[in-house]
Order: structure tokens, then sequence, then C-alpha cells
């Protein structure tokens, strides 16, 4: 069990979201960076569909009440207990009565808190993510607020012997082939409808480092800030299905990347959609952070997904020899 | 003879089968009956219909975009051969007074009296083209043209669950209370979006749907009774 003693900036409940809603308007949802969360759970032994806390740009004040197996991945946040960094991308073991908290965000926007077992909250619709505009899923429909507790499944990892000291192991997973999580990304996209009406100079100036980050930016969408760019035929399309990364072109010429708490269907015209391999690279942007895009065919975006799911997979099998395949399991409190 | 659809990638987990451009039931009814024909291909885990669309969201590991269009071209033919048989819904609404504060509004906007108002937006066939924007809202077609009004300068900051609405030559309900910039002529007790529900939005793609007056009493009575 763990106690919510601060809640942070924003942190909230998610999984890999909620998919055969969208035609009744129902957003996906499900956390912003996919691989940085599907780390964290193969690092404590969780299935990849397990619930994590997503932590944006300031972390909580967790009260640990019993020890817990964790792994702490994605953006750098600071972690710490009582005074000694919880280094992360590695499996943690916390002592009961811990405090996990977190310091200056370094780098990225979003961590990710895995706990063996997962967290348990009720699935809605099929997936335990929450849905911050519509008020649903996960703990409320809300973010966490102080003196909430987080119940977890049981985990499948031994409890160490000394269980009432801090173990960090001493191998972790790298992280770099996969996010950037300095100042400046590269997103490359899979052209849309509306890219080629785009003038050449619209075109580079999207490949070149001229937009930033909004500061009106959420898990909704991320609005881009540079040069308007403008389209012959200006205005609104039929409205139509949009997906995560999709780069809309409002009329004020400012675009938005679209996140995963977008709406299921948008009007804008569409410049193209990021390739799924650099999702977790959009989710790690803040603010002030400079992109530039690169297109690239689908049949490429699509190989460098499977590329990364394989590494993904190689990843978790590699996991599963590191642990005891028997030995004490610990128990989480529900 | 219908022309074939286009096939456009949206990004490399997303397929977009576009009928057409055009604000036409016809192109809608194709789109809805190729998503009724794909409901048992696997791999997909999204099936979104919109005006002239059906968007599928796919597993990447799964499907290539070439692979997928040609296993979605197949069902084509069905979605020339639309289903007709679709649910016909009739929507409470108790119009003007608190509920529909606007109502008065719109009338003098549209140079009509209140119950004119009330009459021909009750009198009305509309079509559920699609559901987007929130769970559950419904992007309508059919509104009486006399009707056309333009939304609040400024969006309201809470119209509630229910509440009924006219944007330009849109009207729609609201699932959730949310802000919202639309003129509120009325307000349902039904339910719209219940994520504890088995069917979570009383409205689909597809649905014929009339608006029936009702009284405040009867408004009071059946929102007591919404499960």
């Amino acid at each position: 069990m763990i106690r919510v003693e601060q809640p942070g900036l924003l942190s909230t409940i998610q999984d890999r979201g909620r998919s055969g809603w969208q035609h009744l308007g129902i957003t996906p949802g499900g956390v912003m960076d996919s691989y940085s969360a599907a780390v964290a759970n193969i690092l404590v032994g969780n299935p990849p569909d397990a619930a994590v806390l997503e932590i944006t740009l300031h972390g909580p004040r967790l009260r640990f009440e019993s020890g817990a197996w964790l792994a702490v991945t994605g953006a750098d946040l600071s972690p710490f207990m009582e005074g000694s960094a919880v280094p992360g991308w590695r499996p943690v073991w916390l002592p009961a009565g811990s405090r996990l908290r977190f310091g200056p965000p370094r780098s990225g926007c979003r961590a990710y808190l895995a706990v063996a077992g997962g967290f348990a909250v009720p699935p809605l619709l099929g997936s335990r993510s929450t849905d911050l505009r519509a008020g649903f899923g996960g703990l409320e429909g809300r973010p966490l607020r102080a003196n909430d507790v987080l119940a977890h499944y049981a985990g499948s990892l031994p409890i160490p012997d000394d269980s009432w000291r801090l173990h960090a192991l001493n191998w972790f997973v790298a992280w770099s082939q996969e996010l950037s999580l300095g100042g400046r990304a590269r997103l490359r996209f899979v052209p849309g409808p509306d890219w080629t009406a785009l003038p050449l100079s619209g075109q580079h100036a999207l490949a070149g480092e001229t937009y930033r980050i909004s500061a009106t930016s959420d898990r909704m969408g991320l609005r881009l800030e540079g040069p308007p760019l403008v389209l012959p035929s200006l205005g609104e399309r039929l409205s139509a299905g949009v997906a995560f990364g999709t780069l809309q072109l409002p009329p004020g010429g400012q675009p938005i990347l679209l996140g995963v708490d977008r709406q299921t269907t948008g009007g804008y015209p569409v410049l193209g959609t990021v390739a799924s391999v650099d999702h977790p690279r959009l989710a790690q942007l803040r603010p002030g952070h400079v992109v530039h895009f690169e297109p690239i065919a689908v049949e490429e975006a699509q190989e460098l997904n499977r590329q990364r799911a394989e590494r993904l997979r190689r990843l978790r099998a590699s996991l599963g020899l590191r642990w005891p395949l028997s030995g004490k399991t610990h128990r989480g409190a529900p | 003879m219908h022309a074939a659809p286009s096939f456009i990638p949206l990004g490399d987990s997303a397929l977009q089968v576009v009928f057409g451009d055009r604000l036409d039931p016809a192109l809608n009814r194709r789109a809805l009956a190729l998503s009724r024909a794909l409901a048992e291909l696997p791999g997909l885990t999204d099936r979104v219909p919109a005006y002239a669309s059906l968007t599928l969201h796919y597993d990447a590991l799964v499907w290539t975009h070439k692979g997928l269009i040609d296993a979605v071209e197949p069902f084509l033919a069905a979605a020339d051969t639309p289903d007709e048989a679709n649910r016909r819904l009739t929507v409470p609404v108790c119009y003007g007074g608190e509920h529909g504060p606007d109502l008065d509004g719109v009338a003098r906007h549209c140079r009509l009296s209140p119950a004119e108002v009330i009459a021909r937006h009750s009198g009305g066939d509309y079509r559920v083209y699609f559901l987007g924007f929130a769970p559950g809202f419904a992007y309508l077609g059919g509104l009486d043209p006399l009707l056309a009004t333009p939304r609040h300068p400024t969006p309201l900051p809470n119209v509630p669950a229910g509440a009924v609405g006219i944007a330009g030559d849109q009207t729609g309900i609201y699932p959730q209370a949310s802000p919202g910039g639309w003129q509120i002529i009325g307000r349902t007790p039904l339910r719209l979006f219940d994520p504890r529900r088995k069917a979570p939005c009383l409205l689909m793609p597809g649905d014929a749907l009339r608006f029936a007056p009702i009284g405040p009493e009867e408004f009071a009575r059946q929102a007591e009774a919404a499960p």
C-alpha cells in the first residue's frame, strides 16, 4: 500500500489505453511514452498491461507502507529516498516505511513508476487508464491527491533477504537509442493528405529547428510555436479520425501535435502523423523544447516499429532469465 | 456504381478510407457499412467512422499498410450496399425555461416565436453521422436551416449534461457537463454517457433521431428515473 503525501504537478494512473471505443468518441488515453512505461513494467516482472503511475515534471511524495520492488523510467525527475538517489531504469527494492520523493526535473517531461504487481484500480471499459477530460477511469477519473491510498496487486519478484534496506540493482536498461530527453528532438513522420499542398518554405521550416513546444501543451496535444504555416486552401476539412502524433494545422498557422488524450476526430488539415517509434520522444518534450520533422515512408515507419517491438521482446526475455523463477514472492496489499 | 474510395495512411498504425469530401448521408452510410463489414477482421483496434470516411486503427505488428489495404478491398462491395436497418430513437427534451436559457435569443435571431423554434427543432428527422469531440457526443445532420444561430461569442463556463444546443447549422446534445458556446434551447433527462453502463453511450453512428418536447415535471420525473 502506498500513501500519497504530496501529489506532485500531475500524476495519473495509466496503462496501455482503452481500445475499441473511439467510434463512441471515447479517447484511447493511456501512457504518453509507451516505451518507458513498457520497460518499467518489464523491470519489475509485470505483464505489459499493468497500470503504472505517469508523473509529469514535478513528482509526488509517496510513502510505502509495505516494501515493494519498483522501477522509475522515462524523464529524469530526480527520484530520491531519505537523502539517497533512487537510480532509474532498473529494479529497486524500497523497504517498508520509505518515502519516495522527486527533486528538480532534470530532463524529459514524464517519468513512469511501475510497482511489482501493478497498481490496483478497477478497470473501466477495458482499461485502468485515467481519462482526465471525461473524468473516469484510473483513480476516480482524476490525478493523485494528497492522502490518496494506492493499492497494488501482488508482484512475482522475490523479497530480498535483508528487506529492511534499499536495494538498487547494479545493471540498468540503456535507453538512449529510444528516447531523447535533451532540449531537442527529431520526429519522423508519415506525410498526410495536406503535406504536398504545404509550400516548400513551410516544409523546410518544419524540417529545420524552427518550432518550439508551447506552454499550452498537455496530454491532449502539443502546440508548436514558430513562423505560421500557410496552406493555399486554408480552413476546415470534413471531420475525420485522427491518431496519436497527428500534426494538424489550425487556421492560425501554428501546428498542433495530437497526444493520447486527443479527440477521436478532427477537422483541421493534416500534415502528417509522427511514426510510432518516435512517439516516446514526442511524449518527453517540454515547453520550450525544439522539434524538427523528417518525412519517411509508411513502410519505413512500420519497419522501425517492428524493430522497436523486437528490442522490447528481447529485453523482456533476457530480464526473465535474470530473475530467479522460484523463491519467495512479494505480496502487495490491495 | 460508386467511385472507389482512397486509402490514406494516418501514420504507421492507422488507415483512413475516404469515400468523399462532402457532407452526404450516402457517403456516411458507406463508411458505416464498411465498418460493420470489418467487425471480424483481426488486428484492428478501433474502427472510427466520420462524415465520409472510416479510420482503421490497427496493430502494425499484424498488418502492413499495403497488406491491410489488400485485406479491406474485398469488403468494399459490402459498403456499396449499405444495410439501412438503423435504430430509431426519440430523445425527450424540455425546451426553454431554466433548461433552455437561450431559446428566446435563438427565436429572436431566427425571427420566429419560441413555439415555432420548438416545433421546427422537434419536427426534424436527424441522423447521427458519427460520434466524436467527447464521449457520446453525436454529430447530427438534419437541423432546419431556419434555426441556424451562431454560438455565443464567449463560451459559458458550465453547460450541464443533457443540454441541447444549436451552433451555426448544427444541433447537438452535451453528454457531460462542460464549458461550451452553444445556444442552449433545452435539456434531455437521458444520460448520454455513462462509462459504467455496458453500452456506455446512448447514441450510435447511423441512428435516426427525433426530439420530443416534454414539460419540466416530466423532465424531473425522467431525470429521477434515469439509471
